[in-house]
């Protein structure tokens, strides 16, 4: 493990100071997935500042009827939270389907969706990595990419040399969630507080890889805020996965249906972000949600997806499953005359 | 034939005498040891599959401070005996496998010893690798033999004129992944030089049989037995990857020898076991089934193509249990290698009968299905009289009292396949076989002392019983109770013992014991002073080679699929065995269902996915190569039959710590299909398979 030195600062600006004031700085919240990629060499940190005892705890009541959830607060606690269980029950789904309750005692809501991806290649620092390393090229095009995007990938197969390249996949469970209820991200930076719609919090690898999120060096998520829904509104998170507990999501769906009937949806497992079904969603607006809509409307979604050849006959398998799984999740959340 | 121990301790289900110490955390595992200022050990690795070290920058890792010591192939000392390629580390620039030991480092910490081994610059002659099976290559082998020393082929009769003059017949090709043992305690080892004389080493090492370990170490480094002392009371699993030791002992010597005096722990990474501590290869099962309507075998063959190490041979006897399961009057089965530049197989729970009861067991399903027999049925009449291989009378046989059984707690009787809400249910069976095996090494030491019963044995307990179920036979041999014995384990101060290994260790130690424990009734009596002291060899026992014996079992599954994602979950897993006779029930069912959630998680999760471009396994941690968890495993039960087998050794007992995984898999795939509709041929069964044919 490469020496790094440890702070812990007295409050959030300072915190935020520290990190600006050392290029090669990280914060530590609930470690789940820092510490181990500390190990591995997959981070190497010159300074590490411990920010989990100086955001807040607390989950409280927005005067809106939202909900904000403290960037220390624990996807445990947020999960058993009976506001969140009662009406975002898609949230504390997603959270329970997430790693293990060990684990889940100390993620916390600003870490869990900043989590990096589970490429087994940017997890083994003796392949290349345009995510980790930039420029050194992508090792899961052509391997295993099991756990890889389909969407928001080239329209054709990236060239595995290419500093661009990329497939994975953002892991997080919580952030489908957050995704498809418009959750909204609040950041403290050395320019001040700003807000960022969760939908624009993660970023497609574009140009650059390396970059998971459009936070800048210094940023520190200090709450999400969870916007109300309308009373009657249902929810669901479904995800896919050979072993029951302890695994990461092949895909995943998180659906939203209010009284009025257009259809949320948000997708995990398949992209670099997750992945807000908009083009699904705006098929369905104005519709009655039947099967054959719904049906209709996600092979929409999937039009430009791209499967990624590899080990044990590469990803393909995904594009059906999201079409299934949407589908079976969806019609769980209908009333029953529709259904 | 042998008048069987009377059981009083025996059949009784003692909790573990250890376990108290597990649960309190203070057992003491090898990389715990409590030394004096131990120095820490780290491999240095290669990142090519296929060439040549030219050279390593490690000037400025030795200028470190805290940094011990740097050995590389280019200053470490040459070892006494460098012909097993496996253990000859450092003695040689070649790469034979991604992730061979090019290197160690040692320092006062094991985090600077790490970050030190990772920062050294390497400089090779990289060779275009091969690291890819499959079943057309032109360069497969036969080998000499295949593991355990079996025969590499063998045919009687006519398969070819059986299956074109049958009424049926089944040509199916079926294959297993690469699995890796992954015990939950790494490979570890602290290994100490005493800094004056001639040379003493002491291992304290993570290690299926300390002798063994200690044989290997001697050969390696040229040191008489007396030179060196192995000493493993605890191991956290093995699974047969600790059967032997591996390159990371001898590493951890090497590089202990560097600091005589100064005690050196090496505990291999999650990632490091991927490579350096065997693993099961991949097979690839031709069958072949020729039979008339009734379903009455007359031709049965099994082709095997499977992979070794250019560096190192290991051949798995997967054809072995096609030779013996079934009555056939043709047969034939082969086994053939593509030797590749990957790191070494070795063994696996059960290697051969473990992969080897995959393809036959669902090819007996398939055959089954297309004659419309149920699958109980066609094994019942497949029953052979004597053993198929050998001619000779079984020792006792009771698969299809297992398969009945099984049949009643299962509740097998009815349609196997029905529709429950979302999810397909199915039901599948498939038989357990296993060979029961006795080594030919091993010595027990009995003394009395202090109004105690005391023996020794060199025996290990991979966390499989035997601290507790020695001192039962001991008891039972001496006509004592119990609570008056303790058998100590573990160290090779004590008499030689045989490797926990083939399921033999109960039937081994506890043949040595018995002579011990009569030898010792003969010269002192029932009344014995303090110091009293025999011993007895296994080879003493008796002993019988005109029987063939084995264990069998069958096991049942319930499969549940989701219709829209497919799914699998596993409610009900049920086996009934023959084992002979059950030395402690507690432990024994622990085995018995550790090892047919073994085979599920073979079934269902798990799969080393091989890279073949980088020579490596990609999902190389137990966060993406998937094993069964307690939310995967239902209702599981294992029973077994009271099997009185008067020839198999003076327990009547014949080993369980392997057949539980054997069959499992198979049964898991046929109950899939039940469910489904869908056979999968290819482990594992994971919903990717299933989509395609899904409602």
């Amino acid at each position: 493990m490469k020496p790094f030195a440890y702070a812990r600062p007295g409050d959030v600006a300072e915190a935020v100071r520290d990190v600006v004031a050392e290029p090669n700085a990280v914060f530590l919240a609930g470690g789940t997935n820092l510490v181990d990629h500390l190990r591995l060499g997959v981070a190497r940190p010159d300074l590490v500042v411990d920010v989990r005892t100086l955001t807040s705890r607390e989950v409280t009541d927005l005067p809106d009827g939202g909900l904000r959830l403290g960037a220390a607060s624990t996807n445990s606690q947020v999960a058993a939270d009976p506001r969140v269980r009662e009406r975002w029950p898609v949230l504390a789904q997603a959270l329970l389907a997430g790693a293990t309750g060990q684990l889940r005692n100390m993620a916390t809501t600003g870490g869990n969706p900043l989590q990096r991806t589970r490429c087994v290649y940017f997890q083994d620092v003796t392949t290349p990595c345009n995510k980790r390393e930039p420029g050194s090229g992508c090792s899961a095009v052509g391997g295993y990419t099991r756990y890889h995007a389909v969407l928001g990938t080239p329209a054709v197969l990236p060239d595995p040399a290419a500093p661009e390249s990329c497939i994975a996949t953002h892991p997080s469970d919580m952030a489908v969630a957050l995704a498809v209820l418009d959750a909204r991200v609040q950041v403290l930076g050395p320019n001040g507080e700003r807000t960022i719609p969760f939908t624009e919090l993660h970023r497609l690898p574009g140009d650059d890889p390396s970059r998971d999120t459009v936070l800048e060096h210094g940023e520190l998520i200090t709450a999400i805020d969870l916007p109300a829904l309308p009373a009657g509104t249902r929810s669901a998170y479904r995800k896919v996965r050979d072993r029951a507990s302890y695994a990461f999501a092949l895909v995943s769906v998180a659906a939203v249906v209010p009284p009025d009937g257009e259809l949320r949806l948000a997708l995990g497992g398949v992209a670099h972000k997750p992945w807000r079904a908009t083009r699904a969603e705006e098929v369905l607006r104005g519709q009655q949600l039947t099967e054959d809509a719904v049906r209709a409307a996600i092979a929409a979604e999937l039009a430009d997806a791209q499967p990624q050849p590899g080990i044990d006959s590469g990803n393909g398998f995904k594009i059906p499953l999201v079409a299934r799984t949407v589908l079976a999740t969806v019609r769980g959340l209908l009333p029953e005359e529709q259904s | 034939m042998t008048d069987l121990l009377q059981p009083h301790a025996i059949g009784q289900d003692l909790v573990r005498r250890d376990g108290e110490l597990k649960v309190r955390g203070t057992a003491t595992y090898a990389y715990e040891t409590p030394v004096e200022h131990p120095a820490y050990a780290h491999p240095v690795q290669a990142t090519i599959a296929r060439g040549r070290v030219t050279a390593m920058d490690t000037a400025a890792a030795e200028a470190l401070d805290g940094v011990l010591a740097v050995l590389t192939p280019f200053n470490a000392e040459r070892l006494a005996d460098a012909s097993d390629a496996e253990y000859a580390v450092l003695q040689g620039q070649d790469v034979g496998f991604r992730g061979q030991l090019i290197g160690v480092v040692v320092a006062e910490t094991s985090e600077l010893a790490r970050e030190v081994a990772d920062g050294i610059a390497v400089r090779y002659d990289e060779q275009p690798h091969d690291a890819e099976l499959s079943a057309d290559r032109p360069d497969l082998y036969a080998p000499e033999q295949v593991n355990a020393g079996h025969e590499t082929d063998t045919a009687e009769g006519d398969v070819a004129a059986a299956m074109a003059a049958a009424e049926v017949t089944l040509e199916r090709t079926y294959s297993t992944a690469m699995y890796h043992n992954n015990p939950l305690e790494p490979h570890a080892t602290t290994a100490l030089w005493e800094p004056a004389g001639d040379g003493f080493l002491t291992l304290w090492d993570s290690t299926q049989g300390v002798h063994p370990d200690r044989a290997a170490v001697c050969q390696v480094f040229g040191l008489d037995q007396e030179q060196v002392r192995v000493v493993c009371p605890y191991v956290g699993g093995g699974f047969g990857s600790k059967g032997l030791p591996h390159a990371n002992v001898m590493l951890t010597a090497l590089a202990a020898r560097a600091l005589p005096g100064r005690p050196v722990k090496l505990a291999l990474t999650r990632q490091q076991m991927f490579v350096l501590a065997g693993y099961r290869t991949p097979t690839i099962q031709r069958m072949q089934l020729a039979a008339d309507s009734r379903g009455r075998l007359s031709a049965i063959a099994i082709d095997v193509v499977e992979q070794t190490s250019k560096v190192k041979e290991f051949a798995e006897q997967t054809g072995v249990p096609t030779r013996m399961m079934y009555a056939s009057p043709s047969r034939r089965s082969t086994h053939r290698l593509a030797a590749l530049d990957v790191p070494i197989p070795s063994w696996m729970r059960a290697p051969g009968e473990c992969p080897g009861m995959f393809g036959p067991e669902v090819a007996m399903d398939e055959l089954a299905e297309e004659l419309d027999i149920d699958p109980i049925e066609l094994r019942v009449r497949n029953e052979p009289e004597v053993d198929p291989e050998t001619g000779k009378p079984w020792s006792s046989r009771n698969l299809v009292r297992c398969l009945r059984e099984g049949a009643e707690r299962f509740g097998w009787s009815g349609p196997r396949a029905h529709r429950d809400g979302d999810w397909l249910v199915g039901t599948g069976v498939a038989s357990s076989v296993y060979p029961t095996m006795r080594q030919a090494t091993s010595t027990a030491n009995l003394r009395y002392e202090d109004g105690r019963y005391v023996a020794e044995i060199g025996a290990a307990d991979l966390g499989t019983g035997a601290w507790t179920i020695l001192p039962q036979i001991t008891a039972d041999a001496l006509g004592v109770d119990v609570a008056d014995v303790d058998v100590r384990i573990g160290d090779t101060r004590y008499p030689v013992a045989s490797v926990a290994g083939g399921s033999s260790g109960t039937n081994t130690w506890g043949s040595a014991l018995v002579v011990a424990a009569r030898e010792f009734r003969t010269k002192f009596g029932a009344d014995p002073r303090d110091g009293d002291e025999a011993s007895g060899d296994v080879d003493q026992a008796a002993q019988d080679d005109t029987h063939s014996p084995y264990a069998f079992g069958a096991q049942f599954v319930e499969a549940r699929v989701n219709a829209d994602t497919g799914e699998i979950r596993v409610p009900r897993l049920l086996g009934v065995f023959g084992v002979g006779r059950v030395v402690n029930p507690r432990t024994a069912r622990s085995q018995l269902i550790g090892g047919m959630t073994m085979g599920l998680s073979m079934a269902l999760h798990e799969t080393s996915a091989w890279d073949p471009r980088i020579g490596q396994v990609a999902n190389h941690d137990l966060a993406e190569y998937h094993i069964t968890v307690n939310a995967d495993v239902g209702e599981i039960e294992a029973h077994w039959i009271d099997e009185h087998d008067p020839y198999v050794n003076v327990m009547g007992s014949k080993g369980i710590g392997e057949i539980g995984i054997v069959g499992t898999a198979a049964a898991v795939v046929n109950a899939v299909h039940s469910a489904t509709g869908v056979r999968v041929r290819d482990l594992p069964v994971t919903l990717d398979k299933l989509l395609p044919g899904l409602p």
